[in-house]
């Protein structure tokens, strides 16, 4: 096998494992913000030190990563220039001001609120504290919303002409942010966040009152955990089924990839699994439900679904990703949808808090929303290719006048760097866990209002070794 | 659609914000990446653990002007972007992985113990260093001038590293090395503060020496400069600049004597932002230096006028809870890392 360095492709890599690497930590830290601030104000409510603890020590594990989001989050921010320099001349009218919003309204609320969130502790009063907290949840969801406006509208574009010169115009503001597809994206991602949280937390839960630890803090963790499961993982089904329809509306030959269905046909089966060859147009091994896809997508057993033959082969996004994340994607969340079921009976029973086998199988789907975040961003943008901008721009159009040779070499870095970091922010998040939520003994927030800046160093040592 | 256009001058006015957020980035991220640089030079641990904490709530916003800077060139000058970020693949990567390694560092440092305390204080350094050096041969390459061929980079992959890139780069680690200094000066106590006083006397003749050069070499390399600087007519004008440098570098001189604790740090801005606003003056009106003007790189006026609705809702806000917390976090750095 000769290495060839073709720039788009490895353009698209890079891209792919930097975007991948870091939306794992804003889905992680949108719905942890929101819960660390129920958390808190619980705790202002009821005075019940149990809430307090749980907040510090899920504090510790939002500082790492919210650090590793925000760093790899600039480099997001300049890789559309170094790697997609045609794509910013062309459509930076339209996207460079969604993003310019983004910094404005939210980046610089979280990244400013955070310092008083971590630190802030002896030196501001309770309410503020806990405004700095709802603060920075607000920073991550207004965040997100500008984000998935940006990626909405490469994905269903409106509100835009393309003047003489090639570049992309605006049109109406409003038809761009609040583009077709936006809403389901919005609402689906932010459900997707809140559930990675949940089942984050209900796993460390689970794994206190397994080795009968922390018990209090744990049945905290964990029966609110269980709470957003049982409630809102079988609402992302129906939001996740309302973004199909309307990605089948706008982006049928998405839709196409996501079923593995080549021919168009009415009654078009579901096909469960299989395993889809681009080479001969066919999806092989298929084991079909007759008719259920075609019930999905149209509401009617006949209803009409285009097959990817309708696409010429230069126009269909790679099929077996596509196909394989949307099926992973849709096992995870019927596991969580089956979590929360088990979790409603064990309550029913009074048994929740002491069922070993349960807490078990929720140590096991710790990582299930990360898995099923990745596979869902998957299946949207791969299912977008061969477009950057869908049917308008091909992404192979938009890449930097950059040798390929550096393209990789940065790549190489990128997985090294990101490797050592991820690594070691793992590693650390799981010494916090281990440690637990320790009650901490001094008072929190100290006196209220600010005090006189300590003086002697040796409070520092002191006060040191205890938070290390 | 609306649109500013009739009324207000609109790539004019960006320029100035983009101009603005890019220096209060090299303000207020400069002293943290320098204290970073100077970092394992501190006397003890505990030392280093007063630096980190004296910064530790700050370092995330004031990156975020770096954000600012990148978004906000995209933004209302996407072809100015599209040519300088390829122009500039090597060190933009660079510098975002230096970034990278130094942001990291704070949380973990906090929450590692002995080596793996001392390994993560190295990467810190070396995370600062490296996005310093980077930014500061971006800016050499920067002022020697970009090619560009239709709308896109021409140039080689190594254009941007020459000589002179090679000095701008170590002059701007002395500089930000200084504002490190100076802040520490201002947050700190007893032995820290006496060893950053030492270090703010040493960088303080390199940072001098670095100046001198710089001023030197950019009139000799380029006609342009050199004909816009000395112009009789400017030259009584411009001469405010470096006039206005000198005053501060002797007032900082006798503050360093006096053991000032506040004013070198504001002196050390004053004449950065002179050494700013002196190579603005030299690039005007280029945004890709000597083949764009930020005019031809402005996007389309409708783009500019939204978000400048939201810059002028949104950027008093943001520098008044920026000022919030520097507020609330002012006074001397304790062990502020007990979150």
């Amino acid at each position: 096998m000769t290495l060839h360095l073709d720039p788009a492709l490895l353009a698209r890599l890079q891209f792919a494992f930097t975007i991948s690497f870091h939306i794992l930590f804003p889905a992680f830290t949108i719905g942890l913000a929101s819960w660390l601030a129920v958390v808190e104000w619980r705790w202002l409510k009821t005075g019940d030190e149990t809430y307090r603890d749980v907040y510090r020590m899920w504090v510790k594990i939002f500082a790492v990563t919210f650090g590793m989001g925000v760093v790899s989050g600039i480099v997001l921010s300049y890789q559309f220039g170094t790697n997609w320099s045609v794509f910013a001349d062309k459509a930076g009218n339209i996207i460079g001001p969604l993003l310019g919003f983004e910094v404005l309204t939210a980046f610089f609320l979280e990244a400013s609120f955070l310092g008083i969130m971590l630190f802030g502790w002896n030196r501001v009063s309770p309410k503020m504290h806990f405004s700095a907290t709802v603060i920075v949840a607000s920073g991550t969801l207004v965040s997100a919303f500008w984000i998935l406006s940006a990626n909405s509208w490469m994905q269903t574009p409106q509100g835009f002409f393309i003047g003489d010169d090639g570049l992309y115009y605006p049109l109406n503001w409003l038809a761009i942010i609040f583009n077709s597809s936006f809403p389901y994206r919005m609402i689906h991602m932010v459900t997707a966040a809140y559930l990675t949280t949940a089942f984050a937390v209900s796993g460390v839960g689970a794994f206190y009152l397994y080795r009968k630890k922390f018990t209090n803090q744990a049945k905290v963790m964990f029966g609110m955990a269980m709470l957003m499961a049982v409630f809102v993982a079988p609402l992302q089904l129906l939001f996740g089924d309302l973004h199909g329809l309307n990605t089948f509306k706008e982006q049928p030959v998405k839709v196409a990839a996501m079923e593995g269905l080549w021919e168009t046909q009415e009654g078009a089966p579901l096909v469960l699994f299989g395993w889809p060859d681009e080479e001969r147009e066919t999806t092989r091994f298929a084991v079909e439900i007759p008719k259920v896809s075609s019930l999905i997508l149209t509401h009617h057993l006949d209803g009409e679904v285009r097959g990817l033959k309708e696409w010429p082969k230069d126009r269909r996004p790679p099929v077996a990703p596509v196909f394989w994340s949307f099926r992973i994607m849709v096992g995870v969340g019927m596991m969580m949808i089956l979590t929360g079921v088990i979790a409603l009976f064990l309550y029913w029973k009074k048994r929740l808090f002491d069922s070993p086998w349960f807490h078990r199988w929720c140590m096991l789907m710790t990582p299930a929303g990360f898995i099923a975040v990745l596979s869902g961003w998957f299946v949207t943008e791969i299912g977008r290719q061969p477009y950057i901008v869908f049917n308008s721009l091909l992404t192979s159009e938009s890449i930097s006048p950059v040798a390929g040779i550096h393209i990789s070499l940065s790549l190489i870095a990128f997985i090294i760097i990101y490797g050592l970091v991820f690594g070691a922010g793992i590693y650390y998040i799981f010494r916090l866990v281990q440690k637990g939520p320790v009650p901490e003994t001094e008072t929190p927030y100290g006196g209220h209002g600010i005090e006189a800046p300590p003086l002697v160093s040796d409070v520092v040592t002191a006060k040191g070794e205890d938070h290390v | 659609m609306f649109s500013f256009e009739g009324f207000i001058d609109l790539p004019l006015i960006w320029y100035a914000l983009i101009g603005t957020a890019i220096f209060l980035y090299v303000l207020l991220d400069g002293f943290d990446l320098g204290l970073g640089i100077l970092f394992p030079f501190a006397p003890s641990e505990k030392c280093q653990d007063r630096m980190m904490g004296s910064i530790a709530p700050f370092w995330d916003g004031n990156e975020t002007w770096l954000v600012m800077g990148g978004g906000g060139l995209f933004a209302a000058f996407p072809l100015a972007y599209a040519i300088l970020m390829p122009a500039f693949y090597i060190p933009v990567i660079l510098m975002l992985l230096g970034l990278i390694l130094r942001g990291v560092s704070f949380e973990f440092r906090f929450k590692a113990h002995d080596r793996s305390k001392k390994r993560w204080g190295y990467v810190f350094h070396l995370g600062s260093l490296v996005a310093t050096l980077t930014q500061g041969m971006m800016l050499g390459a920067f002022v020697q001038g970009i090619s560009v061929t239709g709308r896109t980079f021409s140039g080689g992959p190594f254009d941007w590293l020459n000589a002179f890139s090679v000095m701008t780069g170590v002059a701007l680690v002395a500089g930000y090395a200084l504002l490190g200094a100076a802040w520490l000066i201002m947050k700190t106590e007893d032995v820290t503060q006496q060893w950053a006083r030492k270090c703010t006397g040493y960088l303080f003749w390199h940072v001098a020496l670095f100046m001198g050069l710089v001023s030197l070499c950019m009139p000799i390399m380029d006609t342009r400069i050199r004909e816009l600087w000395f112009n009789p007519l400017n030259f009584i004008y411009l001469s405010i600049m470096p006039v206005s440098c000198m005053v501060m570098f002797w007032m900082l001189w006798k503050d360093l004597r006096n053991k000032n604790e506040y004013r070198p740090f504001f002196l050390i801005q004053g004449i950065f932002l002179m050494n700013y606003i002196g190579i603005g003056v030299s690039t005007w009106p280029w945004l890709v230096p000597y083949r764009v003007t930020f005019r031809h790189a402005a996007a389309a006026p409708e783009s500019q006028s939204l978000l400048l609705i939201g810059a002028v809702i949104m950027l008093p806000v943001v520098l008044a809870y920026t000022g919030y917390c520097y507020w609330i976090f002012r006074g001397k750095s304790s062990h502020e890392t007990s979150y």
